[in-house]
């Protein structure tokens, strides 16, 4: 288990680097276009050029460059943005701490639900509990967050008039504005969670170690609680850690309609205005979540299963 | 047993269907049965009968789609079929329990082995969590766990099969119930662990009085466990009596044709070859008019078996309760037919066609465990196979036996060339090939040295004919290239293995198991083999497919001269059919000789503890009970000296456990490894003891 941690651990880090790597060669180097021009835009002219070269040392050698801005970035200086004219950490910060409140009630409303929905049909394969649920979540997922966003917004804001329909939270936060981002994205995700752990509980279900617990005459809900669960879950486990993700940076649509200011809504911004500074920052910051939540995964996933754990 | 006891269980002219989209599958019709207090019931029959279908219904357990139709099953005076889910429950596990045949399958993976067994009788009865954690490690030691303390504390995955199935019969004992179902208990367990669980049932049923039902397609080992037997057939019933009246006398065709599938330890395969019962089971919708066993039957007449259908009849001049389905059973005597079949030739034995000289074959692993990184021992070995030393001539028949484990299928992958080996040599037909990969060999290599394999469902492509498939393998080994020549050739193979020519067209899926294998071998011939390994070739199919397929690859050996390396765990198969036996145990060769030598003492005594855990069918044979404790070490940590030292019931001390035994040899071919002088071993008494004519005879007239 140790050696697990610690090898998950090392490659996390493995990857992060050559993530990095990628990222500097991309954007810092002239691979890919003049880094000068890039910023400056296409009318600038050479002079101008090489002083923003040499005032932001680009004119050192390629690697010390490298481990310059690498050792900035892990001390937590990320730079200046272009567009916000400050500190990329101020700019970010905020924006990451919205997104984790909007996947914070996503994932306390969507977990609990699918797992539950998907587990109760999973346990009766085939039964009419089962069906509903299962061409529900197949409805749902199939229609995409904008279509999903606009027809709740028409129902809810225009014609119910219940809810506001933008959430750009700008008169400070507000738990209305929050509704319906977070609903957009709870229907999207439902049906996939569910159906998930719906297969997987019906494969343990139809296991012989399920038939050796009610032929020992266990009761039902111990059947289902002791033996059943357990083994179920693992599977969904995965999937939702790596739904985590998709919650930082997959949802620019929805955090876009609803101008909520998001995380996924600054990595559009700072692509569109060629912010360089913002751009690896959020793109380190979505890689650092993506690894880390694999490696959660992975490791939560040996500990559910004795099996890999003591081998 | 007395008669006059309540019976336990009674089942009353059971009908069980199971409903499908395609209609209704009648599984078991007019099913009956009674079983008293402390009696083991067999039932044996092939595949499809409807054994685990009674079994079932018995636990009341159909899943969603199977129903009782009619009759009745009376537990203890209620009829189970009109209980309520909760009264279910409550004898479920406490008066009726269930072993199951694949242990680790039937085991919760993520629960402790304490939990699974606590849940027992803390489900069933008013008792402490101390008092239930008492008397599962009472139980654990009951059925012969050592460290039982230990055993409470792992996972399912960290004991071995006989350890995990040991632990299944526990759970099935804790709440101390009147009636144990059995499915199979053995089927997925070796020999020597199946010998040890079958002695642990019988004692139960002994120590706790429980009446026991079990359910197997071997009759070898009902012979060994039961009191009364029933045979099924599609469905029902056709012969039912104590052990003793059935196994002397069967008196109906369909249970003799049984017994005639069977190798017996007694019998070889030039004296008495078996007889594979033609046709197959039909399917629970398609069964035939009248008895529904005639389009089988070798008595069948015209007019007579396929009529009406009929019911059970008392056999007349036998025991009360010997009861057969059979019209013409007066009529016809099977006795007198029994070792009558056709004779065969034994071949004469030719050139050495293979030679195994030290051949050693070492698997490396990587230990990734911190331990393992911190010593610097991160590679270790897996000694899957230790100094082999034998040799096969043109037309003989060598068998490796052996439990699972022990290296048989290694050595098949290294001749194949699929690994290389280690050290040593193999040659075959004067070149080593030890080391060159099947990659590197040449066609003509590669035809003259085939193999069979156990799964004859994985080898097939199921996109491809039949005809396809064989034709491929003909022109990739160069026999021909002609069109037509090949497709002759094809032909010539299907008729060989005795399938229809049509088959040429027909597509994997559309064949049955024994049809496969007959596939699996027509390719292994296509190419005039030199030798042939057959690895495990029947296991995975029922015995009286399992008995024709034998029979076939016997027949085809015969006629090409091929040298068979028959590779099994089966001692009465391989007593049967070959005529040199090498017995290995964890990589090593402890014994090799002919099939007389192996089976008549000296025993090295792994090979004496191998020949007893054979059931044998025949209740006038007597053997000599050996049961082996413990479990097989592992690859990776043998022990130092003997490699069977950590079992061995013949251990004379330290000298086994610290230094490696040495070849001794008897007769020309005949070694034998062990500490115990020859002298000594020489002492031992037969492990199976066959009467001879006139002995049978007296034990006949004096019942
Ligand atoms: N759930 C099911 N649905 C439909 N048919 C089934 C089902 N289970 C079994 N059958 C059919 O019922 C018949 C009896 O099956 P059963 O499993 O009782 O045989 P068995 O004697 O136990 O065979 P085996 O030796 O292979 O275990 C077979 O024809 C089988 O195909
Ligand atoms: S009734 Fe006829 S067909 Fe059936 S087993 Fe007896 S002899 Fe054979
Ligand atoms: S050497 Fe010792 S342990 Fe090995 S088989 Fe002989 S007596 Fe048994
Ligand atoms: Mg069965």
């Amino acid at each position: 288990m140790v050696t697990l941690i610690a090898k998950r651990f090392g490659f996390m880090v493995f990857t992060m680097i050559v993530v990095s790597l990628i990222l500097f060669i991309l954007l810092e180097t002239d691979l890919t276009g003049d880094p000068a021009i890039r910023v400056l835009g296409q009318f600038s002219n050479e002079e101008q050029r090489e002083l923003w070269r040499e005032k932001h040392g680009y004119n050192q050698p390629m690697l010390l460059r490298y481990v310059k801005w690498l050792g900035n970035f892990a001390t937590g200086d990320l730079g200046e943005s272009i567009r916000f004219k400050g500190p990329v950490a101020d700019v970010m910060l905020p924006r990451l701490w919205n997104t984790a409140i909007l996947g914070f009630w996503t994932f306390a409303i969507m977990i609990p639900l699918s797992l539950t929905l998907g587990v109760l049909s999973g346990m009766k394969e085939g039964s009419k509990l089962d069906r509903s649920i299962s061409v529900f979540g197949i409805l749902t997922t199939s229609v995409p967050e904008f279509a999903s966003a606009v027809i709740f917004s028409a129902l809810f804001v225009f014609t119910l008039k219940w809810l506001p329909g933008t959430s750009s939270m700008s008169g400070g936060f507000e738990f209305k504005q929050l509704i319906l981002p977070a609903l957009v994205l709870i229907v999207y995700d439902f049906g996939y969670v569910a159906r998930m752990t719906r297969a997987s509980m019906a494969e343990v279900m139809t296991s012989q170690y399920i038939r050796t617990a009610i032929l020992k005459g266990l009761p039902y809900k111990s059947v289902i609680v002791k033996h059943a669960l357990r083994n179920a879950l693992i599977a969904p486990f995965t999937v939702i850690m790596l739904q985590i993700n998709w919650l930082l940076s997959g949802v620019i649509v929805v955090e876009f309609f609803f101008a909520y200011k998001g995380f996924g809504a600054l990595i559009l911004e700072a692509s569109l205005n060629n912010d360089i500074a913002l751009l690896e920052a959020c793109a380190m910051v979505a890689v650092c979540v993506a690894v880390t939540t694999q490696t959660l995964a992975d490791i939560g996933y040996t500990f559910l299963n004795p099996r890999i754990r003591f081998s | 047993m007395n008669t006059d006891q309540e019976p336990i269980l009674v089942c009353k002219d059971l009908c069980i269907s199971y409903y499908t989209r395609a209609g209704e599958i009648p599984a078991v019709v007019d099913f009956s049965l009674t079983v008293l207090p402390g009696e083991t019931i067999g039932i044996v029959g092939e595949s499809g009968c409807g054994k685990s279908t009674v079994a079932m219904a018995i636990m009341q357990h159909m899943g969603a789609n199977g129903g009782i139709k009619s009759g009745s099953i009376t537990f203890k005076g209620r009829d189970l079929t009109q209980l309520s889910d909760d009264e279910l429950r409550n004898i479920r596990g406490s008066e009726v329990a269930m072993i199951y045949q694949e242990p680790f399958a039937s085991l919760n993976p993520s629960l402790k082995i304490s939990t699974q067994l606590m849940e027992v009788p803390l489900a069933h009865e008013d008792i402490s969590t101390e008092e239930a954690r008492k008397r599962a490690l009472q139980m654990l030691g009951d059925v012969k766990l050592p460290d039982p303390e230990r055993i409470m504390e792992a996972y399912p995955h960290q004991l071995s099969g006989g350890q995990q199935q040991r632990v299944v019969i526990a759970m099935g004992l804790l709440s101390n119930p009147s009636l144990l179902l059995l499915d199979e208990p053995t089927t997925a367990l070796d020999v020597t662990v199946e010998a040890g669980i079958v002695k642990l049932v019988a004692d139960i049923s002994k120590k706790y009085g429980t009446s026991q039902i079990y359910i197997s397609h071997n009759l070898g080992l009902i012979l060994e466990t039961c009191d009364r037997v029933f045979v099924m057939y599609s469905g029902e019933v056709v012969e039912e009596g104590t052990i003793n009246s059935l196994f002397t006398w069967p008196r109906h065709p369909y249970t003799h044709g049984l017994f005639a599938c069977i190798p017996l330890p007694t019998a070889d395969k030039h004296a008495a070859p078996l007889k594979p019962i033609r046709g197959q089971l039909p399917l629970p919708f398609e069964r035939p008019q009248g008895c529904y066993y005639h389009p089988r039957c070798d008595h069948f007449k015209e007019g007579l078996c396929d009529v009406d259908h009929f019911k059970m009849e008392h056999v007349v001049d036998s025991a009360p309760d010997h009861r057969v389905r059979c019209l013409r059973y007066k009529e016809i005597d099977i006795r007198l037919q029994t070792g009558e079949g056709e004779k065969k030739e034994a071949l004469e034995l030719g050139e050495r066609v293979l030679n195994v000289d030290k051949m050693k074959k070492y698997y490396e692993v990587r230990d990734n465990s911190l331990k393992a990184l911190i010593s610097g021992k991160r590679i270790r070995y897996v000694k899957a196979n230790e100094e082999l030393n034998f040799t096969a001539h043109e037309g003989e028949t060598v068998a490796i036996v052996g439990e699972s484990g022990c290296g048989k299928s290694t050595f098949a992958k290294v001749l194949m060339g699929l690994e290389k080996g280690t050290e040593g040599e193999v040659r075959h037909l004067g070149k080593d090939i030890s080391d060159i990969a099947v990659r590197d060999r040449s066609p003509k290599e590669i035809a003259s040295l085939q193999m069979v394999f156990q799964n004859p469902f994985d080898t097939l492509n199921p996109s491809h004919s039949i005809g396809g498939q064989i034709s491929r393998v003909i022109k990739k080994f160069g026999v021909e290239s002609d069109k037509a020549k090949i497709f002759n050739r094809v032909m010539k193979l299907l008729d060989i293995v005795k399938l229809p020519r049509d088959f040429y067209f027909r597509k994997p899926r559309q064949l049955s198991g024994g049809q496969k294998q007959r596939i699996g071998i027509a390719r292994a011939f296509a190419g005039n083999p030199s030798m042939v390994i057959a690895d495990e070739p029947v296991s995975a199919l029922d015995v009286s497919v399992a008995a024709a397929v034998t029979e076939l690859l016997m027949d085809i050996q015969r006629e090409h001269k091929t040298t068979l390396l028959f590779i099994s765990h089966d001692l009465s198969v391989v007593r049967y059919l070959s005529d040199r036996i090498v017995v290995m145990y964890l990589g090593h060769i402890l014994e090799r000789g002919t099939t007389e030598q192996i089976f008549a003492p000296p025993y090295q005594p792994y090979t004496e503890a191998l020949l007893s855990a054979v059931p044998i069918a025949d209740p006038e044979v007597t053997k000599r009970e050996i049961v082996l404790e413990g479990n097989l070490p592992s690859a990776m940590k043998p022990p130092k000296g003997c490699p069977f030292c950590t079992r061995c019931h013949r251990r004379i001390g330290e000298i086994c456990d610290n230094e490696p035994p040495p070849e001794q040899v008897v007769t020309d071919r005949h070694v034998i490894k062990c500490h115990i002088s020859l002298e000594e071993l020489k002492q031992v008494e037969h492990v199976i003891h066959v009467p001879d004519e006139a002995e049978r005879l007296h034990a006949r007239q004096s019942q």
